[in-house]
């Protein structure tokens, strides 16, 4: 029986993940790129510099499954594909099904001598519609699996941006998309508040080494984290935020401002969870440790055009949201559970 | 009720086991497993549903025992089971996976993709009722339900038909001609859960008749850097699925081959594989059907014999590809067919089930028609019983005789 990780880790003929180093800044990025022309992405699109910096992180040893959505539309049209790396589709609730199969086929070809033993990187990425909604269970169930390497990254451009701007589970709170939008009778059709995914994975999956928030306002974090996600062993989790032109309705040259101002505000926390110890990353440690300042989240959200039916009072309840993340989470801006004070006790 | 369990004449001559061989009293789904195992199969996903999970059951004691090794994966739900058996083909691996029913209907949109994929997954399903009413007992309606998809479909009714058929579904369905996969239908509890003596061959002679897995230039590998699956509309995707479509038009073929060898390499013969004919060389009217109600249906032929009417029988295996030529060929000789449908399409012509409905359509072009009656019978595990099929088989001779009827009639349901 297993009494360690390395233990369980032979046990379960686990394979040895990619050994990959972290980057030292922009400029020591390699020049090569995997993911490049052919794709029909709108101007301004994040999460197709998502799919181009995932992937020259990664490098050529790496298989890349595609849940449909705009990066699956966009990416992959019939004899104009933009991937250099070996590309499959998968549905839209599976990447991670697709994940936990490309990687469990690997493995059992490999342990058995029937293919070249090897480390080959896995990862499959999803939009939050597929990853946070449908394929929530999926990603749950694989992030289980301690024996199979394999990242699962899910771009999230808060909707449904392929099929027309729907909402999706992640659309912030009161947000116009085609399924919300505000009325005369009715202003805020959107009342849910956004899911709190990374944390939820990281929590709900005390096994997985590696969960990660990030922006490609910051890439030189993101691609660090996809390097950690692939070199660490075991299924990992990254969430990244991607501002959306369409779906967020702005000026395509502000995607970048955008992304920042989302962390500025503190409504995008950035962070990763390795081997269960948190660490704040860049300007949200500054803010957690109150070096920064965080700007009012009006001025993010009136850059957006999704908000423009917003009053004073819709971005005060939205501010009052993102103070009681920074001020009354347990681990602020991470896990939303709030101490009990010592005068409230429960009923005997 | 004794009578629907009695084995066929076949069966008793599988009790005698040839060199290299062991026969074991298994039932069909330990079958199915025990034909994984031989097959060396990598990559198994299992979800429990009644009543196919029993072969899931026998695969993972067999991985905990050491007899099989591959990676075992107990899915979240049946949606989860085919897709990650669909990846893991894609990259090389040989699987297995299957269930049952709803568990089925929940996989559909993984089932629809899996043949445009030209992913040769072989499938059990143990042949359970829809949702609702909840039942545990067997109809064709979830295997049934991907018909019109490129799934490959046969019915088996024996445990030793289990596991050979098994073999015969990994050699056709990885078959370079072929790639599409195929779904092994064993009717539940009947057959997934009833024990039979069964030969088990030899790893050697399975090794002589199954090679290795190779998807060639589709493979997922950094080697072969390949876009699978990218998105086309109509410019191309008429083209797509006519490839898919020729793929199905060669399987005939290629399964015809796989007989073939299957009988010089290990002394089984099924003689036609896509049906087979049970006192028909002298039958005046037949009934047709799929799975385990051979049994009762061989058992009351026997009795009606004895009385002097001559009615044969003919089991359809491969519902998928359809023997649609051969299958009219040979009912056409008779002076009335009636179809037997453990399954229902509702709307369909004349109401009838599925299998009443492709026996009409295979028919027509022949130049000589018998009536064609179709009944449905034994649905939700309802015994098929031997006055059942008298009761049938008196319906067919009326039709035979000229006597108009309903074009389907429920048979065994209370009135």
């Amino acid at each position: 029986m297993a009494t360690s990780d390395r233990e369980l880790a032979e046990l379960t003929h686990a394979r040895a993940p990619m050994k990959l180093d972290m980057f030292k800044g922009v400029k020591k990025l390699p020049l090569e790129e995997f993911f490049t022309s052919g794709h029909r992405t709108c101007q301004g699109c994040e999460s197709a510099l998502v799919m181009k910096l995932m992937v020259k992180a990664a490098g050529p040893r790496t298989i890349v499954l595609g849940s449909t959505g705009c990066m699956y539309v966009a990416n992959t049209t019939y004899y104009s594909t933009s991937w250099v790396v070996p590309w499959m589709h998968t549905q839209l609730g599976s990447s991670g099904s697709a994940a936990l199969g490309t990687a469990a086929g690997l493995k059992a070809l490999m342990r058995k001598g029937k293919i070249k033993d090897e480390p080959i990187n896995v990862i499959a990425f999803c939009g939050e519609g597929g990853g946070a909604d449908m394929g929530l269970a999926a990603i749950s169930a694989t992030l289980s699996h301690p024996d199979y390497n394999c990242l699962i990254l899910m771009y999230d451009n808060e909707s449904y941006a392929n099929t027309d701007i729907q909402l999706s589970g992640l659309t912030p709170y009161g947000a116009h998309t085609t399924f919300s939008p505000p009325g005369k009778v009715k202003r805020i059709m959107h009342h849910r508040w956004k899911k709190n995914v990374a944390a939820m994975m990281a929590a709900g999956h005390p096994t997985c080494k590696f969960v990660a928030t990030v922006c490609m306002s910051y890439p030189v974090h993101a691609m660090n984290a996809v390097r950690k996600g692939l070199t660490i062993g075991g299924p990992t989790f990254i969430h990244s935020l991607d501002p959306c032109p369409k779906g967020w309705d702005y000026d395509p040259m502000q995607s970048h401002e955008l992304g920042e101002l989302a962390v500025l505000t503190g409504v995008w926390p950035l962070y990763e969870v390795e081997n269960g110890v948190l660490k704040l990353i860049g300007k949200t440690r500054d803010i957690a440790d109150g070096r920064v300042k965080r700007q009012p989240v009006r001025d993010y959200l009136l850059r957006q055009g999704r908000f423009a039916h917003f009053t004073d009072d819709d971005f005060d309840y939205f501010q009052s949201k993102i103070d009681e993340m920074w001020n009354k989470w347990v681990i602020p801006g991470v896990i939303p559970f709030q101490k009990q004070l010592d005068d409230d006790k429960p009923p005997a | 009720m004794a009578e629907a369990i009695v084995p066929s004449q076949d069966l008793n001559k599988a009790a005698k086991p040839a060199k290299g061989e062991e026969t074991s009293l298994i039932t069909g789904s330990e079958a199915i497993a025990v034909a994984c195992k031989l097959a060396d199969v990598d990559v198994i996903t299992a979800y429990p549903i009644r009543p196919y999970d029993t072969v899931m059951q026998y695969v993972a004691k067999l991985n905990a025992n050491g007899e099989m090794d591959c990676e075992y994966i107990v899915a979240e739900s049946e949606h989860s089971q085919f897709e990650i058996v669909k990846h893991a083909s894609a990259v090389g691996a040989r699987v297995f996976c299957g269930s049952s029913g709803v568990g089925w209907m929940y996989a559909m949109e993984c089932l629809t993709v899996t043949p445009s994929l030209r992913i040769p997954m072989v499938a059990m399903v143990g042949n359970r009722a829809l949702d609702d009413p909840g039942a545990f007992g067997v109809e064709h309606n979830d295997a049934l339900a991907v018909r019109d998809l490129g799934w490959q479909l046969v019915w088996v009714d024996n445990p030793q038909e289990a596991l050979d058929t098994a073999l015969i579904a990994y050699r056709v369905a990885e078959d370079r001609r072929v790639f599409l996969p195929c779904a092994i239908s064993c009717d539940g509890a009947f057959l997934t859960h009833s024990q039979a003596l069964v030969k088990i061959p030899s790893k050697e002679k399975v090794d002589a008749f199954l090679p290795r897995y190779n998807r060639g230039d589709l493979l997922l590998h950094p080697d072969n850097p390949i876009t699978v699956a990218p998105q086309a509309n109509e410019d191309w995707l008429m083209e797509i699925r006519r490839q898919t479509a020729a793929a199905m038009e060669r399987s005939a073929g290629v399964i015809r081959e796989a007989y073939a060898d299957f009988e010089r390499i290990f002394g089984r013969k099924y003689g036609n594989p896509f049906f087979e004919e049970y006192m028909t060389d002298d039958a005046d009217v037949v009934l047709v059907g799929m799975g385990t109600l051979s049994n009762p249906v061989r058992v009351a032929i026997r009795q009606m014999r004895e009385e002097g009417k001559k009615v044969g029988f003919v089991r359809v295996r491969w519902f998928r590809p359809f023997a649609a030529e051969e299958l009219a060929k040979s009912l056409s000789r008779f002076k009335a067919v009636g179809v037997i449908d453990r399954d229902f399409s509702l709307g369909s012509p004349f109401h009838s089930g599925v299998l009443a409905t492709e026996v009409r359509t295979a028919l027509y072009p022949s130049a000589t028609r018998p009536p064609v009656l179709g009944f449905i019978c034994g649905l939700g595990g309802r015994e098929v019983t031997l006055p059942d099929v008298r009761k049938m088989s008196e319906k067919v001779y009326q039709a035979a005789a000229g006597k108009s009827q309903p074009g389907t009639q429920w048979i065994g349901l209370r009135e």
